[in-house]
């Protein structure tokens, strides 16, 4: 428990207030309802005993050497980033209504929305949304509230979860369809994209893929626009340290998952929902968005803005009901960002290529197991092998505790026995050797 | 410049200068209340309005106001000088800060509308 | 001040090209060999820093801000209550924060058993039968409400296409349901705050899917009526959301499910004690009853024999609301919470809540006249008084006045209904001494505003800057370097 009242306090307050006993204060509540019986622990823990509690389940949990990635990653978090977070001038701080208290927070955001935009290529982003998934999702409704139309076309790259999620938020109305790019050799089937793009609002693609193939974006765009359609992109942070940006190749929105950008894995969360655009659709952007103007004295400062959007105000016309956002998530990327800078993160992005590359060389030599795709690739690629690819995990788990992929199976039923393999800067020469070994070892 | 005794009201402060080409925009006593207008978003020219519809969207800081269609009927042009400044709105609400011209579908309709006295008579009411 | 006023610079203003702050040497870069064609035309424009000068940086930033654990934060609705250290201690465990989402359940039994209990704990304490605690946050929560909403009516054959819900609701209600494509049916309140339960009988019919209430309501009043809202939603067929946003009034002392209530929702980071972090991450989760537990978002958890696994449901699923399990680092601290406290004392938490809030006002109300005559649940809704009107004085100089007294304002403007709404919510973590401060600097406000009026409109005086400018912000956006 963690409150500071006495039995004297209490007494001396309810004199204050003038009321006889506390009961007085909650007679609004039916009496019937007050105080039920719940069946739970009798006794809460003491600190220490919550703390061996705590440790006992986190022990639970087993650390294999890990090579799954699809979506979330393996990233080392630099000390200072977590020094950072951890000030509680930040961690207990709230959204920024009151800008002159509020100043660290929300030049901490408008820096963010710069580092987003910087790496993504777009002109503006927003304050950040719950995760990739999440961004995807609004980015594909900025798309279709911008274009009137309701055609969603997608390649089949995209993250299945992102998919998932967007199907979700679109639940409601059946008249949305969703009309899928297949896959050539593991990316977008560019010729089918003419007759598929016809009457849409969008393309979404991700690149570099579920896959984890980089998509060849060239000439993408312009065949968008002809369809009078908008590219939404979803890219890794990381990767665009080094692979072109959505910016580069014309998308109209662009997003990511930016746990990439040095946030723990944490089962799935907080993560930090990446969401840029270009200049004329910045209304359409859900969520906060810190902008730069002056005080009275003609000093720098930092104010929420564009508010008018957002949910409080507009209420049932709001463009989405978002209202937090994911503020220290994005204070750890922006803080990441910063220590590496562009040299950093270039050299991240190609420790990633490179540790993947090594992988694939050194899994694709097993006998019986293959590459499936020839296409270039960034951290992760699909990798055929023998038998069945979730009893191999399985076994590879419980002999070498070695996690040695994701089965794609249930996702990409049409790819056979598949393992999506992932390696990221923080595997060296050894651990891609042990994960050769517990592969051959499974088989 | 439109005279305020020339111009028609509605109950949601649009004024309609009546006309074939009728001009539409915000009354002074709107602008005041609004405060300053940070974004205007505008019909399309072309679009179909339905009277006290809404048809477009003025912001302040921390509020956004539909704009309701005084008279039914066809956009036939639009002001682009006050998205680029909102200000306008504020600066000249009458003149340069008219937002679009609506071709009138049923002129009649124009005659439902408060003029300059009973505005000015519903305006102070509603203080009340 | 502490902070020096001659830095004001960005990031980027202080980068020097060549300058570093972290390197990666792995020396498999050189195995990356990617298509020229594929790689970006130029560096991104980010700022070159030595690791000190992030530090320096960030850590002036951080001093810029008022918060929890500086300055008393009395944000209504918002429950500003103190996020315990422990809860951070236990959420940075290796074991929870290194595990990768997508891990085999046989790597994830702690995380499963953690998140098993803790939604057991949960729906327990909500007096209901089943949970998702994938949400990301409270709004997010409601969303997924109404998708279960939506799927259990479908199951029904039934097409209803209404919500319902008190003009004193969060606008996050009505834009919730707008984005599920529901019509919102506003009910006004009654001048007593309350919802007009015959207002409510001519409005609901079988066109309602849901009627979304908050308890207590933004006004800080519980619905008396509950048992004849309750009973008249039913009889329509509806069903009963309550927003859980204000449960930290009733926590440990009542039982929701109990009222009638058929979902609602939950806020980690009011609640529950886990950091606000800026206005993010939160958590959310759903609390539902049997009916609608089979359209709760997949995976949930399960015990079978003896292990945890994720449960994937029947097939009638919602599908998922996010990517992944939920927020579950911030559920790792929820949970850590949960360990400190048994009923009795959630109940504990309620009374000072309540407490706290009645004391404020009691203090305060012949300067601020309360907008409700009653005693008020976790939070009170003030005013400004007629002697401050008359001089021009507006609550939002109220909330400057504070800024320069060393507290966080409380919510103002907010709920829309009270004209110059000033609410504040203490919670229950304040002690009677800091209520007595902010209690003296509110009146300190009231003085000094009377006597010089111009003052307190000039707030504040003492932050790192004074009043933006707004206006020029959202005319002329500028939004990154």
């Amino acid at each position: 428990m963690y409150i500071p009242h006495t039995k004297k306090d209490k007494e001396e307050m309810l004199k204050t207030i003038g009321a006889p006993s506390f009961e007085d204060l909650v007679k609004q509540v039916p009496s019937k309802f007050l105080w039920p019986k719940f069946d739970l622990p009798a006794d809460s823990l003491d600190e220490s005993q919550a703390a061996a509690r705590m440790a006992g389940l986190a022990g639970k949990n087993c650390r294999p050497l890990n090579f799954v990635g699809a979506g979330a990653y393996d990233r080392y978090t630099p000390a200072a980033v977590k020094a950072i977070t951890s000030r509680t001038e930040f961690l207990t701080a709230y959204t920024p209504y009151q800008p002159e208290a509020s100043q660290g927070t929300l030049q901490a955001i408008y820096e963010f929305q710069s580092t987003v935009s910087a790496l993504y290529g777009m002109d503006c982003a927003n304050a950040s949304m719950y995760d990739g998934a999440s961004s995807f999702a609004e980015a594909v409704r900025a798309a279709v509230r911008v274009t009137g139309r309701k055609k969603i076309v997608y390649a089949a790259g995209v993250n299945p979860q992102y998919m998932d999620t967007l199907k979700t938020y679109f639940a409601h109305s059946p008249e949305y369809s969703y009309v899928k790019v297949p896959l050539k050799d593991g990316a977008m089937d560019h010729a089918a994209l003419p007759a598929l793009l016809e009457g849409a609002a969008c393309l979404a693609v991700q690149t570099p893929n579920f896959l984890g193939l980089i998509e060849d974006m060239a000439g993408v765009a312009d065949l968008v626009k002809k369809a009078g359609a908008l590219l939404v992109a979803a890219a890794d942070p990381v990767s665009l340290g080094l692979l072109a940006a959505p910016g580069d190749y014309g998308a109209d929105f662009a997003v990511g998952e930016g746990q990439s950008l040095g946030l723990p894995l944490a089962y799935g969360g907080p993560y930090l929902g990446l969401f840029s655009c270009k200049k004329e659709h910045v209304r359409q952007m859900p969520g906060r968005i810190a902008g730069l103007t002056k005080d009275k004295d003609g000093r720098r400062g930092f104010v929420l803005t564009l508010q008018a959007r957002e949910q409080h105000i507009r209420r049932d016309k709001a463009a989405s009901n978002i209202c937090s956002n994911e503020a220290l998530c994005a204070l750890a990327a922006t803080v990441y960002s910063a220590l590496y800078g562009p040299e950093g993160l270039k050299e991240l992005a190609e420790a990633n290529a490179g540790a993947a590359a090594f992988a694939a060389e050194r899994l694709g030599a097993i006998t019986g197991c293959s590459l499936k795709f020839k296409g270039p690739f960034f951290n992760e690629f699909v990798l055929s092998v023998p038998g069945k690819a979730a009893a191999l995990r399985e076994k590879a788990l419980a002999m070498r505790g070695v996690d040695i992929g994701l089965p794609l199976a249930p996702l990409y039923p049409e790819l056979g026995e598949t393992l999506l393999v992932c390696a990221t800067e923080t595997k060296t020469e050894a651990d891609i050797l042990k994960l050769a070994d517990a592969i051959k070892e499974a088989l | 410049m439109s005279k305020p005794e020339e111009l028609k009201y509605t109950k949601t402060h649009e004024y309609l200068h009546p006309g074939a080409e009728a001009i539409v925009g915000i009354s002074d006593h709107a602008q005041h209340e609004m405060g300053d207008v940070v974004f205007v978003e505008l019909p399309k020219v072309g679009q179909k309005l339905e009277k006290e519809k809404p048809c477009a969207v003025v912001e302040s800081v921390k509020s956004a106001f539909d704009i309701y269609a005084p008279v039914s009927g066809e956009v036939t042009a639009v002001n682009a000088a006050v998205t680029g400044e909102p200000a306008l709105l504020n600066q000249s609400p009458l003149e340069n800060g008219w937002m679009f011209k609506i071709k009138p579908s049923n002129p009649a309709e124009a005659e439902t509308l408060m003029d300059w006295t009973a505005y000015q008579d519903f305006v102070k009411q509603a203080a009340h | 001040m502490i902070c020096s006023v001659t830095d004001n610079k960005l990031s980027i203003e202080k980068s020097d090209p060549g300058r570093r702050g972290l390197w990666c040497k792995n020396p498999l870069r050189a195995k990356a060999k990617l298509p020229a064609a594929l790689l970006r035309k130029s560096p991104p424009r980010l700022p070159e820093l030595a690791e000190f000068d992030v530090v320096r940086h960030y850590t002036r930033l951080s001093r810029l801000n008022f918060s929890v654990d500086t300055h008393f934060y009395p944000l209504g609705s918002c429950t500003m209550k103190y996020n315990p250290r422990f809860n951070e201690e236990a959420a940075a465990l290796e074991g929870f924060a290194a595990l990768h989402p997508l891990a085999h359940d046989t790597c994830a039994q702690g995380t499963l058993e953690l998140l098993h209990d803790l939604s057991a704990r949960l729906t327990e304490l909500c007096g209901l039968d089943a949970i998702t605690l994938q949400p990301a946050a409270g709004a997010h929560s409601e969303f997924t409400g109404l998708l279960l909403a939506k799927a259990y009516f479908e199951a029904r054959g039934e097409n209803r296409t209404e919500i319902v819900c008190p003009d004193s609701a969060h606008g996050t209600n009505p834009a919730t349901a707008s984005m599920m494509g529901f019509t919102t049916v506003n009910l006004a309140s009654k001048p007593d705050g309350r919802l007009d339960v015959e207002e409510l009988k001519k409005h609901i019919g079988p066109k309602t899917a849901v009627l979304m209430l908050t308890m207590p309501n933004t006004l800080g009043i519980f619905e008396s009526n509950i048992e004849a809202i309750a009973k008249a939603v039913h009889e329509a067929g509806a069903l009963f959301y309550m927003d859980g946003a204000n449960l930290n009034a009733l926590i440990g002392m009542v039982k929701p499910g109990d009222f009638g209530v058929d979902m609602m929702h939950l806020n980690f980071h009011k609640t529950f004690s886990t950091p606000h972090g800026g206005g993010g991450p939160g958590a959310g989760a759903i609390v539902c009853s049997k009916a609608l537990a089979p359209f709760l978002p997949v995976p949930t958890v399960k015990k079978e024999n003896g292990r945890y696994v994720s449960d994937f449901g029947d097939g009638r699923s919602i599908g998922k609301v996010k990517a992944f399990f939920g927020n579950t680092g911030v559920l790792v601290r929820a949970y850590a919470y949960m360990l400190a406290h048994s009923a009795k004392e959630f109940g504990e938490i309620a009374v000072a809540a309540i407490l706290n809030a009645n004391y404020v006002a009691a203090l305060l109300k012949d300067l601020y006249p309360a907008y409700s005559k009653e005693y008020c649940m976790h939070e009170c809704v003030l005013t400004p008084g007629a002697d401050m009107t008359a001089k021009g004085l507006k609550t939002l100089d109220i909330a400057k006045g504070l800024l320069d007294r060393g507290f966080h304002a409380p919510t103002i403007y907010f709920p829309n209904i009270v004209h110059e709404a000033i609410m504040i919510e203490p919670t229950e973590t304040e002690s009677k001494e800091t209520l007595d401060e902010f209690v003296a600097a509110m009146r300190d406000i009231h003085d000094k505003g009377i006597a010089d009026p111009q003052a307190l409109k000039d707030a504040p005086h003492t932050m790192p800057v004074k009043r933006l400018d707004e206006v020029q912000a959202a005319r002329q956006p500028n939004l990154r370097w």
